[in-house]
């Protein structure tokens, strides 16, 4: 009754589209006006948290290489701290909008580890694209969360960083256990799955 | 006209801005979905069931998109419109 590993990464699309889509909506009505009900102020925070829960389990089941392992375990660390970081910000027990630092620092390792894990290149195959892809979106997200710590209410950074999410989405949704990329696929990474 | 008039307008006209680009969100989501499932109909499995998993039945990413963008237009949005609405009459007062 497992589910075949793409499948979990589109299970995980889902989340991030959900995180995409309250970020957007946060970002053109304003955080004052998004936090007047206390669920929909806990709402994105909560799922960060509970995908960073959700990965440990899928560090233990679906890894199959020490590597890929560490890279899992280190992506549940770090949804977790984020999440526990901006759950702590909406609950007011942080006060400073430099915590958001934390959420910067998540994403910077969480694409380090993407290109780290990754040992091939960018048209091996299609998780290979995708994996040095989502590595070099993560880096840019976290300068962009750099720019959103020194300018809080701008709009424009409020939209990248929800595109950002939108973005890790379609990119994980485009994941395949075995695929192409673009025509290319290595003879070496095996037949194509469906 | 009196400045303090437009002055007056001003805070209703952004929230209406506010609430249509918001309003947009869920649809869009929902288009994308369906847009995707026109063009790769493969990864709609409940369109040829037999033979299928369960999780090949019930993780359908076209659909899925198409789900989180009704889920937001119907349980995000209403309240958050309310919420806009009655914070332009409180910008407006204030004004």
């Amino acid at each position: 009754m497992q589910p075949p590993s793409e499948h979990v990464h589109w299970m995980f699309a889902t989340g991030f589209l959900v995180l995409g889509l309250c970020q957007f909506g946060e970002a053109i009505v304003g955080t004052e006006v998004w936090r007047r009900r206390a669920w929909r102020a806990y709402l994105w925070p909560s799922v960060f948290f509970l995908m960073g829960v959700l990965m440990w389990p899928v560090m233990t089941f679906f890894t199959n290489s020490t590597i890929h392992m560490l890279a899992h375990g280190t992506w549940a660390e770090v949804l977790m701290i984020a999440g526990a970081t901006e759950l702590a910000l909406v609950r007011g027990k942080l006060s400073s909008p430099w915590w958001r630092l934390m959420t910067a620092l998540a994403f910077a390792v969480s694409g380090s580890a993407f290109l780290i894990h990754e040992q091939n290149g960018w048209f091996f195959q299609r998780s290979s694209f995708l994996h040095h892809a989502m590595g070099w979106t993560l880096f840019g997200a976290a300068i962009v969360l750099l720019a959103r710590c020194i300018r809080p209410r701008s709009v424009a950074t409020g939209l990248a960083f929800a595109l950002t999410f939108v973005v890790i989405a379609v990119m994980l949704y485009c994941d395949r256990d075995l695929a192409p990329v673009f025509g290319h696929l290595s003879p070496i990474a095996g037949a194509p799955h469906r | 006209m009196n400045a303090e008039l437009v002055s007056e307008l001003e805070a209703p006209r952004h929230r209406t801005w506010q609430a249509r680009a918001v309003s947009t969100i869920g649809p869009v989501t929902v288009l994308a979905g369906t847009v995707w499932a026109l063009l790769q109909p493969y990864r709609v499995t409940l369109l040829h069931p037999h033979g299928q998993g369960f999780w090949w039945l019930v993780v359908e990413p076209p659909l899925l998109v198409m789900a989180v963008g009704l889920l937001f237009h119907l349980v995000v949005l209403p309240g958050l419109l309310e919420d806009l609405e009655e914070a332009g009459s409180s910008d407006a007062a204030t004004l």
